[in-house]
């Protein structure tokens, strides 16, 4: 495995009186495409939160280019180069297509040459720009949501459940925008319950069951392997093509 | 020494037994606490015979009704974990139940039935509808309504002068059996009259207790641990299938019949009735301080609160005269110290025990 | 109207339409009470005394909604923010009474300018003081903080009458404010139209704010979802201290204005209008701007209409007009949609 950007050693997570993490480790290698995957209610979405501060892991290590973060609260974990994407997608419906963007962009306005890189990934949003984010369909907050996590370079994403709820040709062309932002070299982190999203796009695996991790290695290594497939991620994952 | 902190100690099994049924199973669990509470019931029994006056006796009646006004807040506030602004409305509703039915209907023990009965109607009503507009949406929402309603029905009763009295508020007489011409015996018993006067007082004192002591059995019923885990945990409560909705309107029902009858028993010790007595803001802040000093959740901290409270009232603000007095040269102090500014020092205690202790007195008791 | 969802392409949800309703409240309540009056000349007063008061409700009621907005948190005190608004013009208007006293619209003006200023840095320092000591302590407790708010009231107030003294302060409006422009048979009070133009420079001064502005955006963002403010790495923390503290001298410069409306001071006087403060931003919406600014002018106008034609029912008509509004729409005018 190449260097890793981020590593989670023995991460454990309390919410409330209950233990959701159970000791994750893995990392992240720059430059890759890594899978998270694994049952419903396995803890992705917990892991992605821990990461991000918004749950406080309760021991264990998150480091990110290499740098300490599990106390670290969220904002300094944002401005160390991560982006995150969350389940429910976060958009601010208020705010038109444009603010959205122009707030993900911290450091001033966006550079003109990446938005129409952006805005050709997604091309809905152009239209949509001066419109209440609101109004957007669910495809196109999704694809509102992760333009705004790559509004400026940060050196890792975070992205919860893209394809979820959303129809074939929609998950197509999402695939392929992540297809296009590998070939740009982002790093990314991906929770994705579609096995064949997760198929095309990963290079390695991470899968989660009951809050640990139950096997980690090349995608490739878990396409080929049914069993596995069908021993950590159910029966259901086969029929969602 | 062990033993005695954990139960009602050094009685025998039998009476122990009923103790506790009377307490319905939950007893001050503190031995310091245990002494305190017997020592204001008892001195509340003996006040006419032990401090005779008018004085010493219109204090220990108003502490009975404060202690019945606070313990039916603190169902709400540390049971329920609601804060409601309109208690001292259904105060002020049994109140004026009582003048208004006294006044207009004369002076009989019907007329005390309708103008409770009425009053408790009344109450049961507005409760039921403040809390369907309100806890429906969010139970933040309950907080603010209660004050706009409370303030909108305060201008009311003070508009409606034809029928309330207006500020001035409405004096009555009372049944012939309550009034100090009633002879119960016809001899002194230790120097002192048993009278009408003093079958009122008890009259308060037991009906007070009543109240208490079903304040005490509905907050340890099955309902009153409902209200206690929607209080700890909304979400899990209505996860396991409880309707937090109808739960929180029911205790704030209840607790406003409570405060109506805390009411109707003030205007009967009063003989009147009017805006400052029950229905004001002021009285609200006072029953709010009283809950928390005494202690959130426990009932028996509405005792201690409302014991202090009352007394304070009557006694610290001749304390905090000497004190501003001998500061008379710094003027800041001076005035901070003022016998007026005593809600100052209440008002940052207060602030301090909801940061520092929030089991209040009781509480604090409760850990030694 | 038909051809923007027709040019959107198959696939494309048709465009939400934008909520007009609410806002034809406040011109449907204004035209339909003027039959009740018989005459226009008092229906021109209440309505201008209406509006003067809704933008005076407004100015005091548009941070307590931001700030329960931005992170949840409700502040039962304050209400001290305005009484102590309005006890700092005494500031000002102790040295400066000579140009109250004045013919001068200039001097006259200028003092209730400098009134302002003093209140809204008083009501700041307080403000900043009161979010760090009373408030911060308790995030995430609703019942914490009505408690402790309320105490912190309780103490202001009586710090007040310790440093102002207890019994009432008259204030009088500068000699030219006084009086009314009358046009023929219909008299419009001075102090209410300087009370419109400073209540609506104020909304348009927000409105650009919230609208323009990079800290405005984030303060509408975090309404709806402080914690991805968070995410794209703002700190939400600080974005509240300086909602709080705005919202405090908002509610200062509420209090003078409404310190020479009534032209009386007592340090119950900010918690007094608070109940229609509250009322105003339930039925506005928790959190909603737009919808605080209906909700005054809706709440103010109908005091006035039903205070002169049932004066006994006008607080009363607040609670009935606040439970329609509920009936309607059980989240206020304009619901917030929070994640
Ligand atoms: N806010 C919460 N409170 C309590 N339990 C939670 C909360 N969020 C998630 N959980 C629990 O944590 C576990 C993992 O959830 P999550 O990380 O969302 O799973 P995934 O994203 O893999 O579907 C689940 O059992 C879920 O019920
Ligand atoms: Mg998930």
């Amino acid at each position: 495995m190449a260097e890793a950007i981020l590593t989670l050693e023995g991460v454990h997570t309390h919410i409330g009186p209950y233990h959701i993490l159970q000791g994750v480790s893995f990392g992240i290698a720059r430059g890759e495409l890594t899978m998270l995957l694994g049952r419903n209610g396995a803890g992705k979405t917990t892991t992605l939160r821990t990461i991000m501060g918004l749950w406080q892991a309760s021991s264990g290590r998150i480091t990110f280019d290499g740098r300490e973060i599990t106390a670290s609260a969220t904002p300094d974990i944002a401005r160390s180069g991560i982006a995150y994407v969350p389940e429910s997608m976060g958009i601010f419906t208020g705010l038109t297509v444009r603010e959205n963007i122009v707030l993900a962009a911290r450091s001033g306005p966006v550079d003109p040459a990446r938005l129409d890189w952006i805005l050709g990934l997604f091309p809905a949003l152009r239209r949509f720009w001066d419109l209440p984010a609101g109004n957007l369909s669910g495809g196109q907050k999704q694809m509102l949501a992760i333009a705004r996590a790559i509004a400026e370079p940060r050196r890792l994403l975070l992205v919860d459940e893209p394809t979820k709820g959303l129809a074939p040709v929609m998950i197509r062309s999402m695939i392929e925008a992540f297809q296009a932002l590998k070939a740009a070299g982002e790093t990314i982190l991906l929770v994705e319950q579609n096995f064949h999203a997760a198929s095309v796009l990963g290079d390695r695996a991470v899968v989660i069951d009951d809050g640990r991790v139950a096997h980690q290695g090349p995608m490739s290594e878990l396409v080929a392997d049914t069993d596995l497939q069908q021993r950590l991620l159910g029966l259901s994952m086969d029929t969602h093509q | 020494m062990t033993l005695a902190m954990s139960s009602a100690a050094g009685t025998p099994p039998a009476r122990n037994g009923i103790l506790l049924g009377l307490l319905s199973a939950d007893p001050p669990r503190s031995r310091v606490l245990s002494l305190l509470l017997v020592a204001i019931l008892a001195t509340l029994v003996a006040t006419p015979f032990l401090i005779p006056g008018s004085q010493p006796i219109g204090t220990a009646a108003k502490i009975c009704i404060f202690i019945l006004l606070a313990a039916s807040f603190d169902l709400l506030l540390g049971y329920t974990g609601i804060v409601s602004f309109a208690h001292t409305m259904f105060f002020g509703i049994g109140g004026y139940g009582i003048a208004i039915a006294l006044n207009r209907l004369g002076a009989t023990w019907t007329s005390v039935a309708i103008g409770l009965a009425a009053a408790l109607a009344l109450s049961a009503v507005l409760a039921f509808i403040i809390g369907l507009v309100s806890l429906r949406v969010r139970a933040i929402f309950f907080s603010m309504i209660t004050l706009a309603v409370a303030s909108a029905m305060l201008v009311l009763a003070s508009q409606l002068s034809g029928f309330t009295g207006g500020e001035d508020g409405l004096s009555f007489q009372l049944p012939p059996e309550l009034r100090p011409a009633f002879r119960v015996l016809a001899d002194p018993v230790m120097g002192i009259a048993i009278n009408g006067r003093l079958l009122a007082y008890y009259l308060i004192l037991f009906v007070s207790l009543g109240m208490f002591l079903l304040l005490l059995r509905i907050v340890n019923s099955p309902f009153g641990r409902v209200l206690q885990a929607i209080r700890e945990n909304e979400f899990r409560a209505e996860a396991l299938g409880y309707r937090v909705v109808a739960y929180r309107i029911a205790a704030s029902v209840i607790a406003a019949l409570a405060a109506t009858v805390a009411g109707a028993l003030l205007a009967l010790w009063l003989r009147y009735n009017g805006p400052d007595t029950t229905l004001s803001f002021s009285i609200m802040i006072d029953v709010l301080l009283m809950v928390v000093i005494g202690g959130m959740g426990t009932l028996y901290g509405s005792v201690i609160g409302a014991t202090l409270f009352v007394l304070a009232q009557s006694y610290l603000q001749v304390l905090m005269g000497t004190v501003s007095g001998s500061l008379a040269a710094v003027p800041l102090l001076a005035s901070i110290t003022h016998p007026d500014r005593w809600l100052l020092w209440l008002g940052i205690l207060f602030v301090t025990s909801v940061y520092a202790f929030p089991g209040g007195i009781v509480g604090r008791l409760r850990r030694e | 109207m038909s051809s923007s969802v027709a040019d959107t392409k198959p696939g494309d949800l048709p465009r939400t339409p934008r909520d007009w309703v609410p806002l034809l409240l406040v011109p449907a309540l204004m035209v339909l009470a003027a039959p009740l009056f018989g005459n226009v000349s008092s229906w021109v007063t209440l309505t201008t005394a209406g509006l003067a008061m809704g933008m005076m409700i407004f100015l005091m009621a548009s941070g307590l909604t931001l700030v329960f907005g931005l992170m949840d948190v409700i502040n039962f005190g304050h209400g001290v923010f305005i009484s102590l608004g309005a006890y700092a013009t005494l500031l000002v208007l102790g040295p400066l009474a000579a140009w109250g006293e004045a013919d001068s619209l200039v001097l006259n003006l200028s003092l209730l300018g400098l009134c302002i200023l003093a209140a809204m840095a008083v009501t700041a320092a307080v403000g900043m003081l009161f979010e760090r000591v009373i408030v911060r302590p308790v995030y995430g407790s609703h019942l914490k903080q009505i408690l402790v708010t309320v105490g912190g009231l309780i103490v202001a107030e009586q710090f007040i009458h310790a440093i102002w003294g207890a019994s009432p302060i008259t204030v009088a409006l500068p000699q030219t404010l006084r009086g009314a422009f009358v046009f023929g048979d219909v008299a419009i009070e001075r102090y209410r139209v300087i009370a419109v133009v400073i209540g609506l420079a104020v909304f348009g001064l927000m409105h650009l704010v919230l609208n323009r502005t990079r800290i405005g955006l984030l303060i509408r963002a975090g309404v709806e979802n402080a914690e991805m403010v968070e995410s794209l790495g703002y700190r939400i923390r600080r974005l509240f201290v300086s909602v709080f503290v705005a919202g405090s001298a908002l509610a200062g410069l509420g209090g003078v204005m409404w310190a020479f409306y009534r032209q009386t001071l007592t340090a119950g006087m900010g918690m007094d209008v608070m109940v229609l403060v509250f009322i105003v931003i339930i039925i506005g919406g928790l959190g909603s701007i737009g919808g605080c600014f209906v909700g005054s002018l809706l709440i103010a106008l109908t005091a006035n209409y039903v205070g002169f034609l049932a004066p006994k029912l006008a607080l009363v008509s607040n609670i009935l007009v606040m439970a329609l509004v509920l009936i309607w729409r059980p989240q206020g005018l304009f619901p917030v949609n929070r994640q």
